[in-house]
């Protein structure tokens, strides 16, 4: 599954990163604790967060995360969004709660475990 | 002269804190411990410090009044202020972006205290909550009003800088760090470490604290030392 797919099934917006969206997403990860995703986020996975802050980019960046999907309809930091276009990382927003688009990327086919 | 300094310490304003925190016991307190500063870093207030100056008067201790702020991300910033007027405006600042009311019996009592330790009214703000303001607006607002940012416990799993965000953003302009164990921190190299108490009870005010080697027992000399100023400079 592409990030394109994604964005098309749950009526994302795209902040940055249009031609990142061909990429393959692997799976997921949800967290708001960077030093947490730092740690357990996987190359490929697609990152559900609220954290708007600039250091995500980095972060989506260190561990080659599919892209990063902020909830609630919460907007990046200027600086967030800057730098997220500079490094071509994908940054999605959705006006859903986290439990309910996780589900639905879930019901898309995302795991968030690697066999 | 050296200083022992315990630059992180809650009163009973703090609604995790104990009760018997008032502002003249931990004052107390800290002389009994041998410390020669300290600072009051309330969750997002500063209303006890005054008390706890005054109490401090013939103490033999001097103390510096601060807040410890939530910023958006849930990290916990010190700010240490020279003088009464800039706490009051970070204060302000600060309640402009803080929503919520308190309940008691979920997270405690918030008493503001006189002097004698004389309950003056409750606070009724979700101080345990977190404000709007993001961490880079917070050490600007600091830095504004001419005090000193140093990042609470971050090597701490909670509510730190480097557990909520990975990492201290590059060109954040921190004047330092606040570790709690004896670890180096995983921070850049240049940043100043300081290690403080946290007290939150009585008998934890002291039981870590830093050395500096300063002229005066003020926020501006020890802001000197974190940047290393003439001749200023951390001990331990």
């Amino acid at each position: 599954m592409n990030l394109k797919d994604i964005v098309h099934n749950l009526g994302l917006s795209v902040r940055a990163g249009e031609s990142a969206l061909t990429n393959e997403v692997r799976g997921g990860y949800a967290g708001d604790l960077l030093s947490d995703v730092l740690a357990h986020g996987r190359p490929g996975d697609l990152w559900v967060t609220l954290q708007t802050h600039p250091n995500t980019v980095a972060v989506a960046s260190m561990n080659a995360l599919a892209g990063i999907i902020l909830v609630n309809g919460r907007e990046p930091e200027a600086e967030t969004l800057q730098k997220a276009r500079a490094e071509n990382v994908v940054l999605l927003v959705s006006t859903l709660p986290t439990f309910e688009l996780v589900g639905r990327l879930y019901g898309l086919g995302l795991s968030g475990m690697r066999t | 002269m050296e200083l022992r300094a315990d630059l992180h310490l809650h009163t009973c304003l703090s609604p995790c804190a104990d009760r018997e925190m008032s502002p003249p016991a931990v004052v107390r307190r800290g002389r009994e411990k041998g410390l020669h500063v300290i600072a009051i870093c309330d969750h997002n207030s500063a209303e006890n410090v005054e008390a706890a100056i005054r109490a401090s008067e013939d103490a033999g201790l001097a103390v510096i009044g601060g807040i410890e702020i939530t910023t958006r991300e849930e990290v916990h910033v010190l700010g240490l202020f020279k003088d009464d007027r800039a706490l009051q405006s970070v204060q302000e600042v600060v309640y402009e972006n803080l929503r919520g009311e308190n309940d008691p019996e979920a997270f405690g009592e918030q008493w503001v205290m006189n002097e004698r330790g004389e309950v003056v009214r409750h606070s009724a703000r979700l101080l345990i909550g977190a404000t709007g303001l993001s961490l880079e607006e917070v050490v600007q607002t600091i830095h504004r009003l001419g005090g000193l940012a140093i990042a609470a416990h971050v090597d701490r799993p909670r509510f730190s800088l480097i557990s909520q965000l990975g990492f201290v953003p590059a060109g954040l302009g921190l004047d330092g760090v606040e570790v709690y164990s004896d670890k180096p921190p995983a921070v850049p190299e240049d940043l100043a470490v300081v290690r403080s108490s946290d007290a939150h009870r009585l008998e934890e005010i002291g039981c870590r604290y830093t050395r500096f080697l300063v002229e005066r027992p003020t926020a501006s000399e020890i802001g000197m030392a974190l940047r290393r100023i003439e001749g200023r400079r951390i001990l331990s």
